[in-house]
C-alpha cells in the first residue's frame, strides 16, 4: 500500500460516522438515485448512479467496521481498496458529481447520498485523488487569496472604478458596520455590478456595510475538493475579518458553495460557533422587502425564468425569498419545471467547473437544464450563483440558445430608483 | 431424519438457533452503526431543530415529486411486496400464534382465504422486480450476489407457505417444514445482508432529516 492510499484509507476511516454506517446497511440497490442524478439522466451510463460513486468508502465501511467485513479482511477474501480503484473514481466523485443532493432527497429509505460523497472527497484528496483543476484553485485561494488569483489591489482598483460609475463610496474595513459583503472572485472579474448593486442596495436600505481588506474572497475550493485543512483555512480568514472588524452579518455573494462553505461548514471547520450570522445576499434582500427597505420601481416586461443553485435552495433552505424577490421586478415570471427545491443543476457546481477534463461530460448534462428551458422559453435566465451563471451561459453558447443569463441581485438594483429622483 | 423428525428439529432447536442469531445479530449490528455516533453541528441552525427527522421518517414512505414516473415498477412493485409481506408475516392466524407462544401478546388477523390471495400478489410483485432487476441496466450494473441472494432467502419461505397451505408439491409436513426452514434462514441472514434495512431505515431516514432540518429544508 502506497503512503498516500493509507493516508486516503485513514481518512476515510475517520469521517465513517452513525449516519454514514446507516446509509450503507440501508441501501437496497434500487437504483432511484439514479434517476435523480442528471449526470445518469443525461447519459443513460449506470456507472453515474450515485450510490455507485461511494463504492470505495462503502468497502472501507465494511471492512473497518462490520465484524463480517472484519473477519473477512483477516482471512484475506475481501478486495482492498487500491491507488488504480481510487484513481478511476476521481471521475465519479468529482467530474460527474455537483454536490446537488438530488439523490438524497430521493432516495426511498433515506440516505443523504450528498453527504457522503462530501466526506469521500476528502479521502480522495488525501490520497492525492482530487483533480488538478479544483486543487490548484484550492491552492490559490490559500496563497494567493482567491481561486482565480485576484489579490487586493484588483479589488480596490474594481471599487474604484464601481465608485465612480455609481457615485457611491464602498466602505472598506469599516468597524462596527452592520453587514460584512464578500465577493466570489468571478464577481471582482467578470461581474463588477454586483458591487454597484449591493452600495445602492444598502444605501436605500439605510444600512452600514464595509467590504473586508483581509477577507473578501468568499469561495472555498478547499471544501470543493474535500480538504478540510484547507477549507478551515480559507474559512479562518473571513472569521476573523468579521470579529476583528465586529460586524453582525456577514453576507455570503451570489455563489451557492461559498454559502455552504460559511454557513452551514464554517463554523464545523473552526471548531466554534460563530459570533455573528451568516446570511446569502437573497437572504437579505429577502428581509429587505419585507421589512419595506427595498423599494423598487418599473418592471421587467420580457419573459423571466429562474434558475436555483442547488446550495441556496435545496442544500440551503432559501427557496422562497428569490422567487418574491422576482415577482417584485418582473411582469412575465414563469418557473421551469421541477424549479426550486427539485430544481436540476447547471451542471457545474461543487468544483466540477473548474474540471477541464470534464467539460464534454458536463455539457452532456447540460441537456437537462436545456429541456427545462425549453419548456418555458424564456427571454432571459435570472439566477443568485456566479458559479452557475458562468456554467449557464457555456451550455447555452454550445447548444446555440441565445438566453442571456443575469444575476437577481443586480438586476434588482436596477429597478432601484435614483437618489432624490 | 425422516419428515417429522425433520419438522420436529425446525420447530424446536432450529427456531431456538435462528430467533437467537437473529436477535443477537440485529443487537449487534445495531449497536455497532449506531455507536459510531457523529460530530454535534457547530452551525446555526435556520429554525429550532423540531421533529424534522421523524417528519422524514413519514415522508419518504411516498415518492418525491416527479420520480414515480421515472420508475413506477420500482414503486408499485415495492409497495405492492412490502405491504404483502407484513400481512402475510403479522396477520396470518398461525403466524399470530407462533408470536403469541413466544412473547405472549396477540391481535386479530385476516382470513386464510384473504392471506392467500395477498402471498399469491405478493409473490408476483417479487418476480416483476426481479425481473426488473434483470432486465433494467442500472439495476443489474448495481446488483451482486447479495441482491439475488437477498431475494431468495425473501421469496422461498412466502413460496413454500403458501404451497405449504395448498397442499402443493410435497406432503404438507415436508413443505411446513421447509417453510419453517428458510424463514429461519432469512432471519439468520436479515441481520447482516442489504435485509437489514428493515432496522436501519428509520435512523438513515431520520439522520437524513435531521441534517437538513437544520438548514430549514424538509427532505
Amino acid at each position: 500500500m502506497s503512503a498516500s492510499l493509507e493516508k486516503g484509507v485513514r481518512v476515510l476511516k475517520e469521517v465513517i460516522d452513525a449516519p454514514i454506517a446507516s446509509y450503507f446497511s440501508s441501501c437496497v440497490h434500487c437504483g432511484l438515485c439514479a434517476e435523480a442524478c442528471l449526470f445518469y439522466t443525461e447519459t443513460g451510463d449506470p456507472k453515474y448512479t450515485p450510490i455507485h460513486k461511494l463504492e470505495p468508502l462503502r468497502r472501507v465501511y465494511e471492512q473497518e467496521y462490520t465484524l463480517l467485513g472484519r473477519v473477512a479482511k483477516w482471512l484475506h477474501i475481501s478486495k482492498p481498496i487500491t491507488d488504480a480503484e481510487l484513481a478511476e473514481w476521481q471521475e465519479l466523485v468529482y467530474n460527474s458529481c455537483t454536490l446537488c443532493g438530488r439523490c438524497s432527497v430521493v432516495c426511498p429509505v433515506g440516505n443523504d447520498i450528498v453527504y457522503m460523497v462530501r466526506k469521500l472527497r476528502e479521502g480522495m484528496s488525501a490520497s492525492g485523488n482530487a483533480p488538478e483543476g479544483i486543487k490548484g484553485a484550492a491552492n490559490r485561494t490559500v496563497t494567493i487569496g482567491s481561486p482565480m488569483g485576484v489579490r487586493l489591489p484588483a479589488v480596490k482598483a474594481q471599487m474604484k472604478h464601481v465608485e465612480e460609475d455609481y457615485g457611491i463610496p464602498i466602505p472598506l474595513d469599516v468597524e462596527g458596520a452592520e453587514y460584512m459583503v464578500m465577493l466570489s472572485s468571478m464577481e471582482i472579474i467578470n461581474f463588477p455590478e454586483y458591487l454597484g448593486a449591493i452600495a445602492k442596495i444598502m444605501r436605500q436600505a439605510g444600512k452600514t456595510w464595509t467590504l473586508c481588506s483581509t477577507a473578501f474572497e468568499a469561495t472555498n475550493a478547499g471544501m470543493q475538493i474535500g480538504n478540510s485543512d484547507l477549507a478551515k483555512v480559507i474559512v479562518s480568514r473571513i472569521v476573523e475579518g468579521a470579529e476583528r472588524l465586529k460586524v453582525k452579518t456577514v453576507i455570503s455573494p451570489e455563489c451557492g458553495h461559498a454559502y455552504t462553505a460559511l454557513r452551514w461548514e464554517g463554523a464545523n471547520l473552526v471548531g466554534r460557533p460563530f459570533t455573528f450570522q451568516v446570511k446569502h445576499i437573497i437572504e437579505v434582500l429577502g428581509e429587505f422587502q419585507e421589512q419595506g427597505l427595498l423599494k423598487t420601481e418599473g418592471m421587467e416586461t420580457d419573459r423571466l425564468t429562474f434558475h436555483d443553485p442547488c446550495q441556496l435552495a435545496r442544500r440551503g433552505g432559501v427557496i422562497q425569498q428569490q422567487r418574491s424577490l422576482m415577482k417584485m421586478i418582473a411582469k412575465d415570471f414563469v418557473e421551469m419545471p421541477d424549479a426550486g427545491f427539485m430544481n436540476w443543476c447547471c451542471g457545474g457546481g461543487g468544483g466540477a467547473s473548474a474540471i477541464e477534463e470534464g467539460e464534454e461530460l458536463r455539457l452532456e448534462a447540460f441537456k437537462r437544464k436545456k429541456a427545462q428551458l425549453e419548456a418555458v422559453k424564456p427571454d432571459r435566465l435570472v439566477t443568485a450563483c456566479a458559479n452557475c451563471r458562468i456554467v449557464l451561459e457555456e451550455g447555452l453558447e454550445h447548444y446555440q440558445m441565445d438566453i442571456p443569463v443575469i444575476g437577481l441581485t443586480e438586476t434588482i438594483a436596477e429597478h432601484i430608483p435614483e437618489k432624490g429622483a | 431424519m425422516n419428515e417429522m423428525q425433520f419438522l420436529t428439529w425446525v420447530r424446536g432447536p432450529g427456531l431456538d438457533i435462528a430467533l437467537s442469531l437473529f436477535v443477537l445479530g440485529v443487537l449487534w449490528r445495531l449497536i455497532e452503526i449506531y455507536s459510531l455516533g457523529r460530530k454535534k453541528d457547530l452551525s446555526a441552525p435556520r429554525h429550532k431543530p423540531g421533529a424534522s427527522g421523524w417528519h422524514t421518517i413519514a415522508r419518504r414512505s411516498v415518492p418525491p415529486e416527479g420520480m414515480f414516473k421515472t420508475s413506477p415498477v420500482s414503486y408499485v412493485g415495492g409497495y405492492v411486496f412490502h405491504i404483502g409481506l407484513a400481512i402475510i408475516i403479522f396477520l396470518f392466524i398461525p403466524h399470530i400464534k407462533l408470536i403469541e407462544s413466544l412473547v405472549g401478546v396477540s391481535w386479530p388477523g385476516l382470513p386464510s382465504q384473504v392471506v392467500d390471495l395477498v402471498t399469491v400478489v405478493t409473490l408476483a410483485a417479487m418476480i416483476v422486480l426481479l425481473a426488473d432487476r434483470i432486465m433494467k441496466p442500472t439495476k443489474r450494473y448495481l446488483s451482486g450476489f447479495q441482491d439475488w441472494f437477498t431475494w431468495t432467502l425473501t421469496f422461498l419461505p412466502v413460496l413454500t407457505g403458501w404451497l405449504a397451505v395448498q397442499h402443493l408439491l410435497l406432503p404438507y409436513t415436508t413443505m411446513l417444514a421447509l417453510h419453517i426452514l428458510t424463514a429461519e434462514l432469512l432471519l439468520v441472514f436479515i441481520p447482516f445482508t442489504k435485509l437489514f434495512h428493515a432496522f436501519t431505515v428509520f435512523g438513515s431516514r431520520w439522520f437524513n432529516g435531521a441534517v437538513n432540518g437544520h438548514k430549514g429544508v424538509p427532505v
